[in-house]
């Protein structure tokens, strides 16, 4: 079973087992624009919830990605790596961008879900 | 988010018609990106791009003759005006008395009008520039603004075709780069110029308020044509090597610092008589202390606006002024100012982006080649 969640900063993490998939939402990949390099974290590098993991750049701005949750970078996404442009096209799926093993399962109930990270874009518009 | 405060060109209908993201920019709500800035980018580098530069400030130079018109503009800016030919433009910069560049413009020469010379001066800079000109000119020059004008560009290899075919008497091909005069397109009487921001061939075209939502309109309906915003307008200007107010220029830059000694004639090198003469000239005898250059970052992290450059011993030489991706390069590129020693193309540098430092030399600019009309 996979459970999509998000931040209020527009990631997003979809949890698969005890691994969190972690990525930019389809509205921050629009609002950002064309994707033409991606600052992947290191393997094995350790966050708490909210640090700076990695960096999204467009054509015009630099944009932080924030780890969602607690944990430890267990695999990046090499294809965001050679075509940034991924997380345009498919934000959600092929344009992932860490895995992270979650450290503490709780902080997942702070996250918001699918139908309340859509109330909360409706708030931003 | 609507605000009384903010300003609208003649085509802010239009581009919200076309579904364009607004953003702020001098005071007005302008299209940042229509497509998207890659796609409007290569667009404008392959075909033909429209871009509203309507929030530019136009105004003209009226005395009694060429000469006395001419005069009262060097006193401010270092270009030979009373040198200029009827239907040619020059670029120039405006001085302070430091030598400083308070704003940078475009100033044309229209044929068959003597005494009178248009101007087009950066939008976050036009209430400035105002003052400052009516405030140094002789009696018997007036400055009159132009604001009921519009100003659209069309830059690209297609621009003229699509000119020529929207007006096929206008002879707008036979026009040389940086020549301007009026031109009729059917019942508008526009001025335009072959110039531009962007390293194309292209025109500028300014024409009255009331008539340039229908005209944009006649040239979005050119299959060649497609909106651009000042998101890929900035991106191609960068590959250009061209200044941006604000970034490679301000008041305490001077024009040879910046790379501009070419728009300073001979005649004003030698004469001196504009502001800051004696800083200026002693640049050019003696080369600037520092220097704008353009940057290649070596991976594909862009370096942007504020980081520090570092020499090989990781000591500060200078700043990024402005910095991003380069759609046409393909790559990340920069332009900042370096101390003279560093200025050679070549010379390895470390740029800090975020608390790093990235790989990157000096590069020749511009990173794409200009292709301007040669004729």
């Amino acid at each position: 079973m996979t459970d999509t969640r998000y931040t209020k900063d527009h990631e997003y993490v979809r949890v698969e087992g005890d691994v969190a998939v972690v990525g930019i939402s389809d509205h921050a990949q629009e609002a950002l624009g064309d994707v033409v390099f991606v600052e992947l974290p290191d393997l094995g590098a350790k966050f708490a919830k909210g640090d700076s993991a990695a960096v999204v750049e467009s054509v015009k701005a630099a944009s932080d990605v924030f780890a969602p949750l607690s944990g430890e970078v267990v695999e990046v996404n090499k294809d965001v790596d050679a075509q940034p442009g991924l997380i345009n096209e498919d934000a959600m799926g092929r344009g992932w961008i860490f895995k992270i093993k979650i450290a503490n399962a709780g902080e997942l109930a702070s996250l918001l879900s699918e139908p309340d990270y859509a109330a909360f874009l409706k708030t931003l518009a | 988010m609507s605000d009384s405060a903010t300003l609208h060109t003649p085509l802010h209908a239009l581009h919200v018609e076309l579904g364009a993201r607004m953003g702020p920019f001098a005071g007005y709500d302008m299209p940042i990106q229509f497509a998207g800035i890659l796609a409007e980018h290569l667009h404008a580098r392959s075909r033909a791009g429209l871009f509203d530069v309507s929030h530019m400030g136009q105004a003209e130079l009226v005395g009694p003759d060429h000469a006395t018109v001419a005069a009262a503009l060097e006193r401010l800016c270092p270009a030979d005006f009373v040198g200029l030919a009827p239907g040619r433009q020059r670029y120039s910069q405006l001085l302070n008395a430091e030598g400083g560049i308070i704003d940078d413009l475009m100033v044309s020469r229209p044929p068959g009008a003597d005494g009178k010379l248009n101007l087009v001066v950066n939008a976050s800079r036009k209430a400035v520039d105002f003052a400052l000109l009516e405030s140094n000119l002789p009696s018997s020059v007036r400055l009159i603004r132009l604001d009921r004008l519009a100003l659209v560009a069309l830059q690209g290899p297609a621009a003229v075709a699509v000119l020529e075919r929207l007006e096929p008497t206008s002879g707008l091909a036979a026009m040389g780069f940086m020549s301007a005069r009026p031109v009729s397109f059917g019942r508008i009487a526009a001025f335009v110029s072959r110039s531009g921001y962007t390293g194309e061939d292209g025109f500028e075209i300014s024409l009255p308020e009331d008539e340039a939502e229908a005209f944009a309109r006649r040239l979005l309906a050119d299959p060649d044509v497609a909106p651009i915003g000042l998101g890929a307008r900035d991106s191609l200007r960068l590959e250009a090597g061209l200044c941006l107010y604000g970034h490679e220029l301000d008041e305490t830059i001077d024009p040879i610092e910046a790379g501009l000694g070419w728009s300073i004639q001979k005649r004003r090198r030698l004469e001196g008589g504009f502001p800051g003469a004696a800083r200026i000239q002693a640049a050019i005898a003696e080369g600037p202390a520092r220097q704008r250059v353009g940057l290649r970052p070596e991976g594909r992290a862009p370096a942007r606006d504020g980081a520090e450059i570092l020499d090989a011993s990781g000591a500060e030489i200078g700043r990024v002024t402005s910095g991003g991706f380069g759609p046409s390069v393909g790559g990340p590129i920069a332009m900042g100012y370096v101390a003279r020693s560093a200025a050679a193309p070549g010379t390895p540098v470390s740029l800090m982006v975020r608390g790093k430092p990235l790989a990157a030399r000096v590069s020749p600019l511009p990173f794409h080649p200009h292709a301007y009309h040669r004729g």
